[in-house]
């Protein structure tokens, strides 16, 4: 079993990896025009000092912006979810302020804090990626069916009770589908920042450096870098989802 | 003994864009201490509105809802209710769904006492040995016996079942009947079951109420003779036939579907099948 879900996904990163050595052999192309993984190594080699430390900033303003988005996303899928006059006036500027592409959002934000590098992309990270949140609670909230409360109501049950025992671990699973959706988009949000903004830090700005130096090879390993980060705190919200929403995990037949 | 369930002129409608829905008109209905009531009606008559009501889930526009002497004006501990659809948590299992209502009702029993309550109900309607699975992984109409449990767990004077075998087969439907006859012999409550199954009406209740069409109002009572412990056979006596067939044209006049009563054939028919209970209109 375990030997499964490891040896399975494991051989089709392989298998991946091979496609695409032999991809760029093949074709006889320059590292300039596509780098081949048998190129990662050796950068990720020289880098790999800078890979530690940028990677490191990289993930924990990730993580500290999606837990950020995580704890508003929450209250404001709970406040449209209960209120049909707040979810009828919020939506419209939830929806438009999701609608603008965040890469113009990026200068404003490094105008508006200047010099807060950390504070601006924890921002961009939690500003992307609560709007799945938002709705994916709110949504699990308003369509509760209402016989799920009456059963409650029924015994003379408080809202926080109703609330605690049935409306919030009932809207548990939609909660973990919209939090793999965030994770990827807070991570594009840090890197937004990280590329964008002037004398930035984190494996943005590594990736950044590596197209001024045109170091080709750098840039890629930037990105399976990001990719395998990306990877891990997936992994993370899906062994979250197995402790907290297991349930909802049809049993295999 | 007074009556524990007081429905007095009871009249509500609901709002709608178009101007109020009266769906209830002037509706009494009472049910003594230990009885059991069941309500058949057309579809759309309000007969779950009248559950809502029983339950204090509502208010009525006019009238009053009394149980046990006093007035229900908002939803109360001493209530249980069972709907069509189980509706158990499927994060809990079997057993955690049937404490559920002592985790809210006031109670002096310690977290074991609880379960060993539930466990006395689940083995009582035969799910001894399901108590740690999932509600996921029970058939129909096992979930609808594990929500039979958790709507009586916390011994409640009044039971509010709303078509709780609707979705059944006919089988299984049958089987749940007894075991609600199991479950009224050990366990003392007053019950008011809404059904679309005339069948299930008198083998269940010791005096049924036709609603006539909306707005409902008591159009008809029949009481079902007591004549000790009930078995499936008695269904298919010539008395059992004759009452279903008085139902039967009961809900036609409700429905409006027959212009008087009395000119049609009102001998039982022989052998009473399924076609005793009347297509409801769309």
């Amino acid at each position: 079993m375990i030997w499964r879900k490891v040896a399975v996904p494991l051989a089709a990163v392989l298998i991946f990896l091979a496609l695409w050595e032999i991809l760029v052999q093949a074709n006889g192309w320059p590292d300039y025009k596509m780098a081949s993984p048998s190129d990662l190594p050796p950068a990720f080699w020289k880098y790999r000092w800078l890979f530690l430390e940028y990677g490191w900033q990289t993930l924990w303003r990730t993580v500290a912006g999606l837990a950020i988005a995580v704890v508003f996303g929450l209250a404001l899928g709970m406040v449209m979810g209960f209120s049909r006059t707040l979810r009828d006036a919020l939506y419209p500027l939830l929806v438009g302020f999701n609608a603008v592409p965040k890469a113009t959002v990026v200068p404003i934000i490094a105008l508006l804090f200047v010099g807060q590098h950390d504070f601006n992309t924890v921002l961009m990270a939690f500003m992307i990626s609560f709007f799945p949140i938002a709705v994916s609670v709110s949504i699990g909230l308003s369509t509760l069916e209402p016989e799920y409360r009456d059963i409650l109501r029924a015994l003379g049950a408080s809202r926080l009770a109703i609330f605690r025992k049935i409306a919030l671990p009932k809207t548990l699973p939609e909660f973990f589908g919209a939090l793999k959706v965030s994770v990827t988009l807070a991570f594009i949000g840090t890197n937004l920042m990280e590329i964008v903004s002037p004398h930035g830090r984190g494996l943005g700005a590594l990736f950044d450096s590596g197209k001024t130096s045109a170091d080709y090879p750098l840039m890629f390993a930037v990105l399976i870098a990001l990719a395998a980060l990306g990877i891990l705190l997936f992994y993370v919200v899906v062994w979250l989802e197995r402790i907290f929403a297991g349930w909802a995990e049809r049993p295999a037949s | 003994m007074a009556d524990l369930i007081e429905i007095r002129h009871v009249t509500h409608a609901y709002a709608t864009p178009k101007g109020p829905l009266p769906v209830l008109d002037d509706l009494s209905l009472s049910v003594p201490e230990g009885s059991f009531c069941a309500v058949v009606g057309p579809s759309g008559c309000g007969k779950s509105t009248l559950t809502r009501l029983i339950a204090g889930l509502m208010k009525p526009d006019r009238g009053e809802v009394w149980l046990h002497g006093e007035r229900v004006k908002s939803p109360r501990a001493t209530v249980g209710m069972a709907f069509q659809n189980p509706v158990l948590l499927e994060w809990r299992t079997i057993l955690q769904n049937v404490v559920l209502p002592l985790e809210i009702v006031p109670t002096k029993l310690t977290q074991a006492q609880k379960e060993a309550r539930a466990r006395e109900l689940l083995e009582l309607v035969g799910l001894e040995g399901f108590e740690d699975k999932r509600p996921s992984e029970l058939s129909g109409g096992m979930r609808q016996r594990a929500s039979l449990c958790r709507a009586i767990v916390h011994r409640p004077e009044v039971l509010i079942l709303d078509e709780p075998f609707g979705a059944l087969d006919a089988f299984t439907r049958e089987d749940l009947w007894q075991t609600m006859h199991a479950l009224r012999a050990e366990e003392p409550f007053t019950s008011v079951l809404i059904t679309h199954d005339l069948r299930e009406s008198i083998f269940l209740a010791d005096e049924v109420v036709v609603l006539s069409g909306r707005p409902a109002t008591a159009q008809f009572r029949l009481p079902v003779p007591d004549t000790g412990p009930r078995t499936l056979d008695d269904l298919y006596t010539p008395q059992a036939a004759a009452m279903l067939n008085t139902l039967r044209h009961q809900i036609e006049i409700a429905q409006g579907r027959t212009p008087a009563a009395g000119t049609r054939k009102t001998l039982p028919d022989p052998a009473p099948t399924e076609s005793a209970t009347p297509e409801i209109l769309p």
